[in-house]
């Protein structure tokens, strides 16, 4: 049976939402740690600024809060219903989407994300602050995995799976480019130099956000390195949030929905277009280019393949 | 009818067990402690889990609820049924016969049988539907007939529902869950499949696709989307048959063939089960500003290149006017007597009806003739005088709005209620399938009205449901 347009766009989207929550969680952890960590007075405050810009949610924060504090950003990235990258919002909008494909996702699929769904609109925002929070951010991500795992072990891998999959590390390449990027937005005290002990920190926590932190050192034998980080998450196939692992992973999904419907899209052009932004390349010459220029390039490469995909597939 | 006690379908009057309840009495008795209450608290898990709701339209939180379970189940009889389904089969041939004469020649109006003005200026009656000539025949592919019993052998259809009948999902869950529930209670008796339903609904639905579809007619089911409260049944059943579900932006008309929009372009549709009313099938034909339907579907259909079911228009034939007419309308087509009972119904424009409704107003039940789901309805002996007189004055400004019947006392089963058994009142909607055969589940939907002596089973007024045993002989 062939599948419609919308289904597609759903199981695409269904996917992004649960990986954006997922992510929602692990940004708002490095904001928070990093506030906890700060040495400098009005430090907690700046470092949760610049995570809110590196996801292009600083304006949309300041209009509805005059004070960037723990718990306002807290608020804001897990609970708020305006704001439309919320966990809150992510997982409403997953669930919507989920509802309508019900045809199209198994049933364990399902009850993963309604249960999800369930449980998180039950919390109240009041009753999750301090240290409950991590235990909460935690949560959101072992519900990301548990629906992951749902869709591995039980959809027929088909159509309705290689949209599914796409979503997801579409989702996923955005969110590991907009993480290392608050790198770029995160200014270094006055005092202290590139490569000193606060800006490998900073860096430190970015590997955390990926939950890379431990698997850094079986690949590089090193201290952390602004370098060798940067390299991780963007170049080292063997990273499963890495630009490059994410994008291929896209292109192979891409590459299953030609060979089921016999043809090439224009999509499977712009896969070309972001790949050889990754491909044949290395962090000298992306570091001489400019980190923020080349993220910048890569996500606007990123939503290209998205726009392409929506317009080859009948997304309406 | 109507006497005071009303008909226990477990108990006999000398506190006996009727012989439909022998497994399931014995097997009550064996149930420890808190186990019923237990058993509840899991079912409830199992659907919501499941996402199995319906959505409460007007309700200020949550858009969808749970559907309450009761985990006693209803039992029927080999013999009751057998005898309730060749009732119910008379009943829907010749309400599709009656369709097919007052879209064509209106013999039964030209013989005088019913007041030709009780049709022609029905606001049910689609005058596009005269001339149609659909799949086999056929216009209510899809029935629910709502049934209740008053004695042990008196049963009463209330409603014949011919449009887009809905509850089967809940018909399959409850028999999906009440197996879970208790597997010990199903090996002790013998239980009619009711999971046969949806494989049926898709025969029934190829039987009737049209003449050029392939051999394997595209499938579709047009559902209003997932706000609609009955959207978890749409998708339910589409998955169940392997259907595609569709929203009116998914399909378009072009040549006056239907398609719907594919990943890889568009594709025919042969045939759609569709759960949106006539009013918003097609802005081209019926209501404009619809935006749920799809327009030009119905010049489709009417070049006969698409089948819908059911077909638009068969509200003529549940019309609560025209249901009076029942009797007359299956003697008329099939030359039978009626095998199942109509409820008497007292017609408010007649001067003489009238004022003895108006007198006798607490005893009996008003029902607005275009009113659904225990909407616009009151139940007099469980009414307020309050309402009485609201009412009272209702009638006497629109009497054509309302019909009047006797309150039946509905038989009871007992029910788990609050760790407790105690008999509620049940109705029950068997389903039908009419496309090359009349197919009929054994058992159906039984409703049950949780509060104590209430007679209002919807389950938008705090009814339950119960799984519908058939015995087998």
């Amino acid at each position: 049976m062939r599948m419609l347009g919308r289904t597609a766009q759903n199981l695409f989207w269904l996917s992004r939402y649960v990986e954006r929550a997922e992510n929602m969680a692990r940004l708002l952890e490095v904001g928070y740690r990093m506030s906890l960590t700060s040495r400098r007075e009005g430090g907690a405050s700046e470092h949760l600024i610049s995570m809110l810009q590196a996801a292009e949610m600083d304006e949309a924060f300041a209009e509805r809060h005059e004070v960037a504090d723990v718990d306002t950003v807290a608020y804001f990235m897990m609970f708020d219903p305006a704001n439309p990258s919320s966990v809150y919002s992510c997982l409403q909008a997953a669930r919507t989407n989920a509802r309508s494909v019900r045809t199209a996702i198994t049933t364990d699929m399902w009850e993963s994300m309604n249960g999800a769904w369930l449980e998180f609109s039950q919390i109240k925002p009041r009753d999750v602050r301090g240290a409950k929070l991590l235990g909460l951010l935690q949560w959101v991500r072992q519900r990301s995995h548990e629906f992951r795992g749902a869709l591995l072990g039980t959809i027929l891998r088909d159509d309705g799976f290689a949209f599914l999959q796409a979503g997801n590390f579409v989702e996923r390449a955005d969110n590991t480019a907009r993480i290392l990027d608050m790198k770029y937005y995160v200014l270094l005290p006055r005092s202290s130099l590139v490569g000193g002990e606060i800006d490998i920190q900073q860096w430190t926590l970015i590997l955390r956000a990926a939950s890379a932190h431990r698997s850094y050192g079986h690949v590089y034998h090193d201290r952390y390195k602004a370098h060798n980080i940067a390299d991780f998450l963007i170049l080292r196939t063997e990273m499963p949030r890495s630009l490059i692992y994410c994008a291929h992973f896209v292109r192979d999904n891409l590459n299953l929905l030609a060979k089921l419907y016999g043809r090439r899209e224009a999509c499977h052009d712009a896969m070309d277009d972001l790949l050889k932004l990754v491909e044949g390349t290395n962090m000298d010459q992306i570091f001489t280019h400019g980190l923020h220029e080349f993220l910048n390039d890569f996500i606007d490469g990123n939503n290209r393949v998205t726009d392409t995909l929506s317009a080859s597939y009948n997304f309406y | 009818m109507g006497e005071n006690t009303p008909f226990d379908e477990m108990y006999n009057a000398d506190g006996s067990v009727r012989e439909p309840y022998r497994a399931l009495s014995e097997w009550l008795g064996e149930q420890p402690e808190k186990g019923l209450a237990l058993m509840q608290a899991d079912a409830e898990a199992i659907f919501r889990k499941l996402g199995i709701t319906f959505a409460v339209y007007g309700s200020e939180e949550g858009t969808e609820k749970v559907i309450p379970f009761d985990v006693i189940p209803r039992i029927i009889a080999a013999n009751e049924w057998r005898k309730l389904s060749r009732g119910i089969e008379q009943r829907v041939k010749a309400l599709n016969a009656f369709l097919y004469d007052i879209y064509h020649r209106q013999e039964i109006l030209k013989a005088g049988r019913i007041p030709e003005k009780l049709i022609l200026n029905n606001a049910a009656f689609c005058p596009q539907m005269m001339g149609l000539e659909p799949a086999r025949g056929v216009y209510a592919h899809i029935i629910g007939v709502d049934i209740v019993r008053v004695g042990p052998d008196e049963f009463y259809v209330l409603e014949d529902n011919l449009r887009t009948p809905s509850g089967v999902s809940y018909m399959l869950e409850d028999r999906e869950a009440m197996m879970m529930l208790a597997p010990d209670l199903f090996q002790r008796s013998k239980v009619a499949p009711v999971e046969t339903y949806p494989e049926n609904l898709r025969r029934t639905l190829e039987s009737v696709a049209p003449a050029g579809a392939g051999r394997n007619p595209v499938i579709a089911v047009l559902t209003p989307g997932i706000y609609n409260s009955a959207y978890f049944e749409h998708s339910f059943l589409a998955d169940q048959m392997g259907a595609q579900l569709c929203e009116g932006q998914d399909l378009f008309v072009d040549g006056g063939k239907v398609y719907m929009r594919t990943t890889t372009g568009p594709e025919r549709v042969d045939v759609i089960y569709r759960r949106i009313d006539d009013d918003y099938l097609d802005p081209l034909t019926f209501k404009p500003d619809s935006m749920l339907g799809v327009p030009g579907i119905f010049d489709a259909y009417r070049a006969g290149n698409v089948t819908l079911v059911n077909a638009p228009g068969t509200g003529i034939a549940d019309d609560k006017a025209v249901y009076t007419y029942v009797p007359e309308i299956i003697e008329f087509y099939l030359g039978e007597k009626a095998l199942l009972n109509n409820v008497p119904t007292y017609n408010c424009t007649d001067v003489d009806q009238r004022a003895w409704v108006l007198e006798n107003i607490a005893e009996l039940v008003v029902k607005e003739v275009h009113g659904s789901g225990g909407y616009g309805m009151m139940v007099g002996p469980t009414s307020t005088k309050a309402q009485h007189e609201e009412f009272k004055k209702k009638i006497i400004a629109r009497p054509d709005n309302y019909i009047v019947q006797p309150t039946l006392a509905l038989s009871t089963c007992p029910t788990h209620i609050n760790n407790d058994v105690a008999p509620r009142h049940v109705d029950l909607r068997p389903y039908v399938l009419v496309g090359d055969e009349v197919r009929i589940t054994p058992g159906g939907l039984t409703r049950v009205a949780l509060k104590k002596g209430s007679l209002v089973v919807n389950s938008s007024q705090g009814g339950g449901t119960k799984d519908t045993w058939v015995l087998e002989d």
